[in-house]
């Protein structure tokens, strides 16, 4: 299936001279949650700037669903919804007549009903005839969605939508983005919660001084970068580990407080009951066993502190 | 055609007049009004008539004009200027429409309360002295015809301005002495040499004398030569406004 966005080596040189994208391909597919995840000023902002329409390219294209954002910016941004990052509401509209505005914007005959569906959704329907001013942060974000989500969108970009929000409207806010995925809607979304981005997406992409530095399926990511762990804590120091135990894959740390290991890719349980049987053979009895998986914070913390710490950081604390 | 986005803009715009309602009308007809009582009734009753026509019904129409054009830059600067400075312009500029239809809700919505206040003025002005209109056709046409070109200039005012200060700065330094010294209260027969040629290179003097002519039937300036140079300066800020949404110029980083 063709992707529903294609990004093909596109940059950005702003007027002051700093190169905030440089050269970034990247392909969205259809029906996907996509989280885009870098620090700050890495350049998240701008791509999605450039595809609604908001920032103009240096060179390079982006297509939405076939439509060049630039040539045939009419047909590309007819799909596209955009909750940017920072709350901007016209402060003295009513919450219905900023979100029927929208929709009349971007095309779409009045549905005072679809519009009463957006607003129940995101719990705004008792507020609608209230003035946009007088709703409290967590309250315009959801404006600011609704007014994304008024015109039916194939794609939805959301540009940090869980920052300034409290857990309750967080949760609210990712039902909200599975349900749309369910209806088929794109989703691209920015985020400085790695557990957004774990919990969320289904791929992951990750911008670093306007370079996209890695782009995975999130499960796949996981599995590759995402060290697992054995840790056996043993009853007394061990000076070295035991000859039975050579090539097995254990090893002494903790100075010889603990053995260590790291699983091979491939079924756990097996490693697992190897392992423990050759303990058994050899005779070395444990007090406690543990795993941990690296996160994605791990993984990104890596990336974005470069390659060389990959090699000698070990598995997160989390 | 996006009509439904034309629409929207435009309903938007003019609710906003709406909410203003007092600010937006009521405002310009007490200043129009006193303008009356000082110039038409107070000091016009010493003055002799001219071109054959009443002080107080001369001044009408160069008053209709002075409020056009400063309610038709300050509306239309406003307009978009808001949007550029709370950041909610990201929703227009990131819309499926074209520069036309975005202008088309913009300046459409300013142009409309224009001439709304225009027409108010009229009315009021019926109050204080006998008004006449020989070509009301020629008449709209000028309301219509100022009102759409000075609410362009507005809206390229309202690009360009960085902040508050510039926004009102410009109608004050420039659009009300422009008009004030375009023969809003006088006749430019009136003036001495040079100062008669200087002042028409003031573009106000051509929409004052025509919107004048199309009241009592006479005018300082060929009316053809009005409306043709009121025309030129509506193509010149179509194409500065072309120009803007062709660069992003102050609008698209
Ligand atoms: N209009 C602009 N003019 C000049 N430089 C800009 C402009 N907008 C952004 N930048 C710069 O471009 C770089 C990328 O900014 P961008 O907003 O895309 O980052 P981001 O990844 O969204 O960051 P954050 O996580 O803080 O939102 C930054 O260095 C920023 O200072
Ligand atoms: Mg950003």
């Amino acid at each position: 299936m063709d992707p529903i966005i294609r990004i093909s080596q596109l940059s950005k040189t702003y007027a002051s001279g700093l190169h905030a994208l440089n050269s970034v391909s990247l392909d969205i597919r259809r029906g996907e949650i996509f989280a885009l995840l870098g620090p700050n000023g890495a350049g998240k902002t701008t791509l999605i700037g450039i595809t609604c329409g908001l920032v103009r390219p240096t060179s390079g294209t982006v297509l939405a669903g076939g439509h060049d954002v630039v040539r045939d910016y009419r047909a590309a941004r007819r799909l596209i919804g955009l909750v940017p990052q920072e709350l901007t509401t016209d402060a003295f509209e009513t919450v219905t007549a900023t979100v029927t505005f929208s929709r009349g914007l971007f095309g779409k005959p009045r549905d005072p009903a679809r519009i009463e569906r957006v607003l129940r959704q995101l719990s705004l329907w008792d507020k609608r005839n209230d003035k946009i001013m007088t709703l409290s942060g967590g309250m315009k974000r959801r404006v600011m969605i609704a007014k994304a989500l008024a015109h039916e969108p194939q794609i939805l970009f959301l540009d940090e939508p869980s920052a300034g929000v409290d857990v309750e409207l967080r949760r609210d806010m990712w039902d909200m983005v599975r349900a749309l995925r369910e209806e088929g809607v794109t989703i691209i979304l920015t985020t400085h919660y790695i557990e957004e981005a774990e919990e969320m997406a289904d791929r992951v992409g990750v911008i670093n001084h306007g370079e996209l530095v890695l782009v995975e399926d999130k499960h796949a990511l996981m599995r590759k970068l995402g060290r697992k762990q054995l840790t056996l804590e043993l009853p007394e120091r061990l000076e070295h580990l035991p000859d039975a135990l050579a090539g097995s894959g254990l090893e002494l740390s903790g100075g010889g407080a603990e053995l260590v290991y790291v699983f091979a890719p491939g079924d756990e349980r097996e490693q697992i009951t190897g392992l423990l049987r050759r303990l058994d053979a050899a005779g070395v009895a444990f007090r406690n066993l543990h795993t941990q998986q690296s996160s994605l914070e791990d993984i990104f913390v890596d990336l974005v502190r470069g390659d060389r710490a990959r090699e000698g950081a070990g598995v997160g604390e989390r | 055609m996006n009509h439904h986005a034309i629409a929207a803009i435009y309903r938007f715009e003019m609710a906003r007049t709406f909410r203003t309602l007092v600010q937006s009308i009521v405002a310009p007809v007490i200043s129009t009004s006193l303008y009356f009582v000082v110039f038409g009734s107070a000091i016009g009753a010493r003055m002799t008539e001219i071109d054959g026509v009443s002080y107080g019904a001369f001044i009408v129409p160069g008053l209709v004009m002075l409020s056009i054009l400063t309610e038709s830059i300050s509306n239309a600067s406003f307009g978009i200027y808001m949007p550029k400075w709370s950041g909610t312009i990201y929703e227009v500029l990131s819309a499926p429409v074209t520069p036309l239809e975005i202008v088309l809700g913009y300046v459409g919505a300013a142009a409309t309360k224009s001439v709304l206040i225009g027409a108010i003025i009229l009315a009021t002005a019926g109050f204080f002295v006998p008004l006449q209109v020989a070509h009301p056709v020629v008449m709209v046409a000028f309301l219509v015809l100022t009102s759409v070109t000075f609410s362009l200039f507005g809206f390229i005012l309202g690009v360009w301005a960085d902040g508050f200060e510039q926004l009102q700065i410009v109608p004050l330094l420039v659009v009300t002495p422009l008009a004030f010294l375009g023969g809003s209260f006088y006749s430019i027969h009136m003036l001495p040499e040079p100062w008669r040629t200087i002042t028409l290179f003031n573009p106000v003097v051509y929409l004052i004398s025509g919107f004048r002519w199309s009241f009592y039937g006479v005018s300082d300036v060929g009316v053809a030569t009005s409306l043709l140079m009121t025309l030129g300066f509506l193509v010149a800020c179509a194409a500065v406004v072309g120009w803007i949404f062709r660069t992003g110029y102050r609008l698209k980083a």
